[in-house]
């Protein structure tokens, strides 16, 4: 299964980076073919309204994509998951004043908060990809937190500590590797919305500018398409997003059964 | 030499409604190699005892007053540090569930790896493996295993794992808190008999927490019964069995069923333990002992020597006058 993801994503990132060699036509330039035109055998994904060719598009536009997936996958993981291991495991006051700020966080509307925090910083992919992370680190931070509350009451932590192990290398030994299953699998899920939520914030004109190629921005402007019967604008840039969650979400799946023993068999 | 002595020992639970004193003014003492079943029901205070003596009462239990002196040292006032260097090497534990004592990520191997290098870090993971081999031999524990997981053992093999973790480091005293209640009969008996003879075998003493008498008496050197977080009596394992004088230790005795007697009807003791919360006055005791006095339910009895090591907390064998 972890190989079937992998060989997604990886191809995914093979294919963008070589997107502007192979690319047939210039992904901007419009009107290299009729506009509106449906699939033909000269343009195979078809041209948006403006005659720009849509393979062209869909082969150069995942860039955006993986680096703000990747980037705020990172952000949420280096973040989100410290804060829950050391609130948790610490519990009292720290952990209430924690909670309470991740909970207020969680409460807004995903996108209405990355569009928030995106608007606060020039537009890019680093600002994006951190607008993204601010939403999902409460995600992981409450995955993380209600995991450590049942395993630090578990014998085999108390067995740890008897043994005479650091405070910190029961957390970092003994909680973490039983945690991080559950990240994995929030991470491949999160990897999935992070790339949606990412075309919401180039729809609302807070992402990368419109002159880079992004499926996010082609997947947004192709709904209003739709209407006119233009599936193929939405469609192909649609399914590339749908491909590359599937490919997180096989490898998220894949990786949780490696670090959990006892699904490895 | 004396290895373990404990003064006066009284642990709390601070809890919303009121402190429960889950261990009150505990003495006894061991010698090195000794063996002592330390008995009493659920509630006693037995566990947090266990756990006090590797400073690890779980919160929000804390150390209201005495020692508990480790080789003459006292872990009650010793800095974190310390207090970790000696948990595992010097003082080793063996919980109840040996289902969820073992971390489920990690191989036996590591396990060994990790807690040899606690203590010992320049120990090399080859020299750490070469040594767990040795122990899971002594254990009879095929060697090859060590890199499986935990849950390919059944309950028995795991519980010696961890009696194997325990010893690994030849502590001095090993506390096993209840390491036979998850267990079969027969896997508790072979797992107890594994004990003693390590603790014979490397001169460790042993302290082996049940709320079964019947356990203990035939095992260990000598009975620690423990009643409400009281200390009740407390003797030779034998002295007890022949002759216990407390009222709730020859209940006790009494109610460990007789396979010679089939139609026996099983002795229970009326009633159930107290409300830590809301403790008898006097002797905690005193409501299901069929030899109240009146002097029992005002004054807590002291603890009177009938000799030879016997002790008692009964007002039957006097302390009536003062």
């Amino acid at each position: 299964m972890i190989f079937i993801g992998i060989l997604i994503v990886f191809s995914i990132i093979v294919m963008t980076l070589l997107g502007p060699w192979i690319a047939p036509h210039d992904p901007f330039k419009p009107g290299v073919g009729p506009p509106r035109s449906p699939p033909t055998s000269e343009f195979p994904f078809g041209t948006t309204r403006l005659g720009q060719d849509m393979l062209s598009r869909v082969l150069t536009g995942g860039a955006v994509m993986l680096q703000v997936a990747f980037l705020s996958a990172l952000l949420c993981f280096v973040l989100g998951v410290p804060i829950g291991l050391f609130s948790s495991y610490v519990g009292g006051k720290t952990d209430k004043i924690f909670s309470m700020v991740m909970d207020s966080l969680y409460a807004f509307p995903g996108l209405v908060l990355a569009i928030a925090i995106a608007a606060m910083f020039e537009r890019g992919v680093i600002s994006m990809s951190f607008a993204i992370a601010v939403v999902y680190i409460p995600s992981y931070f409450r995955i993380v937190r209600s995991q450590v509350l049942t395993i630090k009451e578990l014998p085999y932590t108390m067995a740890a500590k008897a043994a005479g192990a650091k405070w910190h290398t029961v957390l970092s030994r003994h909680i973490l590797p039983n945690v991080i299953p559950s990240i994995v699998v929030v991470m491949s899920v999160n990897f999935a919305d992070a790339i949606l939520t990412a075309a919401g914030l180039t729809f609302v004109g807070l992402g990368v500018s419109v002159d880079v190629p992004d499926w996010g921005y082609d997947l947004t402007s192709g709904r209003k398409d739709l209407a006119s019967g233009m599936w193929w604008v939405i469609t192909f840039p649609g399914l590339m997003i749908i491909l590359l969650a599937l490919g997180f979400t096989l490898i998220g799946e894949g990786l949780s059964e490696l670090t959990s023993p006892r699904l490895k068999e | 030499m004396s290895l373990l002595e404990v003064d006066h020992l009284t642990i709390d639970y601070k809890t919303r409604r009121g402190i429960v004193r889950a261990v009150n003014d505990v003495s006894f003492s061991m010698k090195k190699g000794e063996t002592l079943g330390l008995v009493g029901e659920s509630g006693s205070g037995k566990s947090t005892l266990g756990l006090s003596l590797v400073r690890l009462v779980p919160f929000p239990g804390v150390i209201r007053s005495g020692h508990i002196r480790v080789e003459k040292k006292d872990i009650v006032s010793l800095r974190d540090k310390e207090m970790r260097s000696i948990r595992g090497s010097k003082i080793a534990f063996v919980f109840q569930d040996p289902m969820t004592s073992l971390n489920p990520v990690k191989r036996i191997g590591d396990h060994f790896i990790e807690f040899l290098r606690t203590h010992t870090p320049h120990i090399s993971k080859k020299e750490a493996l070469k040594r767990a081999k040795n122990i899971l031999d002594e254990l009879g524990i095929p060697n090859e295993r060590i890199n499986d997981y935990p849950h390919q053992f059944s309950g028995g093999m795991r519980q010696r794992i961890m009696i194997g973790l325990a010893i690994a480091l030849n502590p001095s005293l090993v506390i096993a808190d209840e390491p036979t209640t998850a267990l079969d009969v027969i896997v508790q008996d072979k797992i107890l008999g594994i004990l003693k003879d390590l603790s014979r075998a490397h001169d460790m003493a042993l302290i082996l927490i049940t709320h079964d008498l019947s356990i203990v008496l035939e095992r260990c050197d000598n009975i620690f019964v423990m009643y409400a977080g009281h200390q009740v009596e407390y003797g030779k394992s034998e002295e007890l069995y022949r002759d216990p004088k407390h009222p709730y230790t020859q209940k006790l005795l009494q109610s460990i069923p007789n396979i010679e007697l089939a139609d026996q009807k099983l002795d229970a003791i009326p009633g159930s333990p107290p409300d830590l919360l809301n403790l008898p006055k006097g002797c905690p005791f005193w409501p299901r002992c069929p030899h109240v006095m009146a002097i029992c339910r005002i004054k807590v009895p002291p603890i009177i020597s009938l000799g030879s090591g016997h002790l008692v907390k009964c007002f039957l064998y006097g302390g009536t006058e003062s």
